[in-house]
């Protein structure tokens, strides 16, 4: 639990949040135990926020006959 | 002689070209067919009459109009392409190549692609697929898979030009930026539209990151809509290890490719919603989250301190002050017996408390014979002596003063 919050994707930052949150509902720990955990999921929550604020739609495209990606350059006009 | 009758078949004309056999000319005609071009790739459109299907597989029918008919064969490798019964009076669209049959002296349309051509024939044909995949299992809800809460890369299939897929990406964007859109671009209608799809869905099903694949077309009429009810696009869907939703043309439309896939949306721009999470739900469940971590911590806070005072209360019940208030109420109680002669001593061992010490001693019975007091008891008794008809003259009395004690007998009383 005391890895960096940077690391995670959204969907594992979101998935620790909601864990955390039942943690600290089940009431167990101690206080010292329950501060960390609170912490913890404050900083899950700003990770998860800002993952959403930064992020851009990336698209790309796929050429069936060389099987590589390329970026879809013809978005950029709209 | 007269001149002949018959000038082109006297027998005197000797220096005409030989007569043709019938081969020769039945090979001629069939030439002059085999070598033109319009005639090896004709698309003809007519009415089915005299159908049959031989034993050996093979179709024979002909095709009619108002004015004319011509006679058909298909092939038994091409006929079991087919995915639909061709039928008497059908409205169809053939391609094959016209050649001559010379044991019957015939030419003949070689059939080698067959599909229905009016409308009720389509619906026909959409019912017979339906069907026959139906019965196969393919629509089935067990073969179904479930949506990744979070997907990360979603494979498009659609036409690049199409509003559908600006729709699409526009719902995208605004419900959840996170994902990666990777476009596998194909045509959507017409004949080469179902080997481009089923070479898309493919080419995206076959990478590992791609979590889900989105086929989409914007609304059309059935014919513009037919390539999702192309039997090798429904079998590609089914073959598709990855979930595939489909959102084909309006509400009301239903293809077999809706059928075959794991969801169907009614539209592109529905498909798209279905495939993702919206980025509103989730910052409210973020908030909601932390409002009650915060609360949960600070419920947890109360709990402790209310705790603490609890602790608080018990300590004071048990202090040594408290056990000295006890014993100053247990000392004054008593001093009001005083008449009891009892020596006690207390043992204080807590500091500050010298100056109850001193009032302690100041109350003690010691202290009232110090100052003149004397304790007389009957010698025979022991029992306190406090008023004259206790005793008589000449009763033994024992007599106790601030440091001993002394005997005295009663004189007279007064």
């Amino acid at each position: 639990m005391t890895q960096g919050v940077g690391n995670l994707s959204f969907e594992e930052a979101y998935s620790e949040l909601e864990t955390a949150v039942q943690r600290l509902e089940q009431g167990d720990l101690t206080l010292e135990e329950a501060i960390t955990l609170y912490e913890w999921g404050m900083r899950l929550a700003q990770h998860c926020s800002d993952a959403l604020d930064a992020a851009e739609l990336q698209v790309q495209q796929l050429s069936v006959l060389s099987d590589q990606q390329q970026p879809a350059l013809f978005f950029e006009e709209e | 002689m007269t001149g002949s009758q018959f000038p082109n078949l006297s027998i005197y004309q000797a220096t005409n070209p030989a007569p043709w056999t019938v081969t020769e000319l039945t090979h001629y005609i069939k030439d002059l067919l085999d070598l033109d071009p319009e005639l090896q790739d004709v698309r003809l459109t007519g009415e089915i009459s005299n159908f049959s299907r031989a034993s050996s597989g093979h179709l024979y029918f002909t095709l009619k109009d108002a004015s004319a008919v011509i006679s058909c064969v298909m092939w038994r490798s091409a006929a079991t392409q087919l995915a639909w019964q061709p039928e008497q009076g059908m409205a169809v669209l053939a391609h094959g190549r016209v050649s001559v049959y010379p044991a019957r002296g015939s030419y003949q349309l070689y059939v080698d692609q067959l599909r229905p051509a009016g409308l009720g024939d389509l619906h026909t044909l959409f019912e017979q697929l339906r069907d026959r995949l139906r019965a196969e299992g393919l629509f089935d809800l067990e073969r179904k898979q479930p949506l990744p809460q979070f997907p990360r890369v979603l494979g498009v299939v659609t036409s690049r030009r199409a509003a559908a897929l600006r729709d699409v990406l526009n719902v995208l964007r605004r419900r959840y930026p996170l994902v990666q859109v990777l476009l596998a671009p194909t045509l959507v209608q017409g004949e080469g539209a179902p080997p481009q799809i089923v070479a898309a869905l493919q080419a995206l099903d076959a990478r590992d990151e791609v979590d889900l694949i989105l086929l989409v077309r914007g609304g059309g009429s059935l014919e513009e809509l037919w390539a999702f009810n192309d039997e090798r696009v429904a079998r590609a869907i089914a073959a598709c290890r990855h979930p595939v939703v489909s959102g084909v043309g309006h509400e009301t439309d239903f293809t077999i490719a809706d059928f075959v896939a794991d969801v169907r949306a009614p539209t592109p721009s529905a498909a798209a919603e279905l495939s993702v999470p919206d980025q509103a739900d989730l910052r409210q469940r973020i908030g909601a989250w932390a409002a009650q971590i915060t609360s949960s911590i600070a419920r947890q806070f109360g709990q402790m301190r209310q705790a603490l005072d609890g602790q608080q209360q018990a300590l004071q019940r048990l202090s040594p002050q408290a056990r000295v208030d006890a014993h100053r109420q247990q000392v004054d109680d008593w001093t009001r017996q005083a008449g009891r002669a009892l020596t006690h001593t207390l043992t204080l061992r807590r500091t500050g408390l010298a100056g109850l010490r001193a009032r302690l001693e100041a109350l003690s019975p010691l202290a009232t014979l110090e100052r003149g007091y004397a304790i007389v008891r009957r010698a025979d008794t022991d029992a306190v002596v406090r008023r004259v008809d206790q005793v008589c003259a000449g009763d033994d009395l024992s007599i106790r003063v601030s440091d001993g004690e002394f005997d005295a007998v009663v004189g007279g009383r007064s």
